[in-house]
């Protein structure tokens, strides 16, 4: 975008702020836009799976429900507890809002098609998506209330769990990409099992996908792994007491997260912006609607587990975390090197 | 002139969150400055061009290590009326650390100011490779020039982290841990008795 705004009279300096402010703002307002429909979506199919009708009144078939919802709570009061930390009780939920929103400047969304193109770009994911753990935490502390701190030690401990496996997984993918930069890893996975475009039809990266899908529900505390806001225990955790927009930050953040891991999966296994099978009839269509397809696939199945599977106790939440995944991820990083060394992968 | 921009932006909060760091009341607050630090040297880190080890000092310092402080520091219930009295009792030893680490910074901006140290230059093994990114030249080195450090340290890690566990396992006894395996390899037929106990007879369990 930086020419065309050179072309209209603009120094390179200035050309490059303007394009650069122009592209988040053409990343973060479609996704502020997805995260008010997938909530609605996410309200229907889990509806849809308990035999009721969901949200149907607002708008046509209701679909302005999550603007509705919106409006009524930014119209509500803030409440700010008297004993808590004021500072720190406001500063939480920007945390975790701005947070979701940062890790979405890697993410390619056509072959160039990104904001930051880095060569780290899949570490800048995790490192953004292990400072998403500070909203929650902060929150718990600065509310100065039990439940919400017993919430943010939950989440704590939870995410530095997942994290292990997920940087391991990670591995395996890069292991196999040759690269950090998320838009290589996409063009590595073209034809990677005779004409299909993805990691994830790999005898060896399969398992590995399951593991990521498993471990990215725990990372954004998604049921089953929601014991951060166990309604049953915790009355809503962290957010307990939050009202107003602080709240809706967090319920913005929470879904634009569970939209970056959905994105993830498919950037990292499924071929992202490539379709499915490398036909040259399918290049037809533009990247950005695959991606948008497997995202709101990789939705389906978070509202799809969400719906079905009950809540894990947080014995077997620690169990799954250090004492199957930890170890599985491990023999998989050391099982795909050893395969890519004895190929000639790396030669 | 952004370099520049950026340049003083990151330093000045990285200094300035470092000294509220030691000048807070509150050690969450501490805590919390203390990350604020870290990710501001991230940045500088980029604007020198070494992302890889930016990026993880993030995941790392920031994405871990601090969360476990924090998780640390939130528990404590720390009485500062007693903090403040051993002040005068500690201050011989903190004034002393003080005056090291000033020594220390003049002796390294002087030996700065006099000429750099030509540090491995003559077979090129600490000049960054021309055409490689970051990852991979830091990779190359380690496990190449630098291997047997890097597995010493990694053993080092190792024993300590062994070292800690032996040192803080308890076993306890009469705990009823879930055995999965067990859960899931047993059966109907052994899990259920279908019993008709006599009048004034009961069941053995």
């Amino acid at each position: 975008m930086i020419p065309f705004f050179k072309g209209l009279g603009l120094s390179f300096e200035a050309a490059w702020t303007v394009s650069t402010i122009a592209e988040i703002l053409l990343i973060a307002l479609p996704v502020m836009l997805a995260v008010a429909l997938v909530i609605y979506a996410d309200r229907k199919i889990w509806a849809a799976m308990a035999l009721r009708k969901g949200p149907n009144v607002v708008g046509p078939i209701g679909i302005l429900q999550s603007f509705a919802d919106g409006l009524k709570v930014f119209l509500q009061e803030t409440i700010i507890p008297s004993a808590a930390n004021k500072g720190l009780f406001l500063i939480a939920p920007i945390i975790t809002f701005t947070v979701a929103l940062m890790a979405w400047a890697v993410i390619p969304f056509n072959s160039g098609a990104v904001l930051a193109d880095i060569n780290v770009g899949l570490l800048y994911v995790l490192a953004i998506s292990s400072l998403g753990v500070y909203g929650v935490v902060i929150a718990g502390w600065s509310s100065n209330s039990k439940y919400p701190f017993f919430s943010a030690m939950r989440a704590s401990a939870q995410m530095i769990s997942y994290e292990v496996s997920i940087g391991f997984i990670l591995i395996c993918v890069v292991l196999w990409a040759g690269s950090f930069n998320l838009n290589d890893i996409v063009k590595a996975q073209k034809d990677h099992v005779w004409i299909i475009n993805g990691f994830v039809a790999n005898p060896l990266l399969f398992p590995v996908w399951v593991m990521f899908l498993i471990s990215g529900m725990a990372e954004t505390a998604r049921a089953p792994f929601d014991l951060t806001e166990a309604e049953s225990e915790l009355v809503a955790g962290y957010q307990t007491e939050y009202s107003s927009m602080a709240f809706a930050l967090y319920w913005l953040g929470e879904y634009a997260n569970v939209l970056l891991m959905c994105a993830l999966n498919a950037t990292l296994f499924w071929g992202g912006w490539l379709p499915p099978l490398d036909l040259p009839v399918l290049y037809l269509v533009p990247g950005l609607v695959w991606l948008l397809l497997k995202i709101l696939f990789f939705f389906f199945i978070f509202s799809w587990v969400k719906a079905t599977v009950p809540r894990y106790r947080y014995d077997q939440l620690m169990r799954l975390g250090w004492k199957i995944f930890l170890p599985l991820s491990l023999f998989f990083v050391f099982a795909i090197s050893g395969y890519l060394m004895a190929t000639g992968h790396f030669a | 002139m952004i370099q520049a921009f950026a340049f003083y932006l990151f330093a000045s909060l990285v200094i300035a969150s470092g000294a509220i760091t030691i000048l807070a009341r509150n050690p969450v607050h501490s805590v919390l400055w203390l990350i604020l630090a870290f990710f501001n040297a991230a940045g500088l880190m980029v604007l020198v061009g070494a992302e890889f080890i930016a990026m993880l000092l993030v995941i790392v310092y920031v994405g871990a290590v601090a969360v476990l402080f924090l998780f640390v520091v939130m528990m404590l219930d720390i009485d500062f009326s007693e903090m403040r009295a051993g002040f005068i009792k500690n201050a011989p030893l903190g004034l002393m650390i003080a005056a090291v680490l000033l020594a220390e910074l003049v002796l390294g901006v002087g030996a700065w100011n006099s000429g750099a140290l030509q540090l491995g230059v003559a077979d090129g093994a600490s000049a960054t490779p021309e055409g490689l990114s970051n990852t991979a030249a830091i990779g190359a080195l380690l496990y190449t020039r630098y291997l047997f450090l890097f597995e010493a340290a990694g053993i080092v890690l190792l024993v300590a982290m062994i070292g800690a566990i032996v040192l803080t396992h308890r076993q306890r006894e009469g705990t009823r841990g879930q055995n999965v395996g067990r859960q899931i390899a047993r059966r109907p037929e052994e899990a259920t008795v279908n019993v008709k106990p006599a009048v004034g007879q009961g069941v053995t369990l």
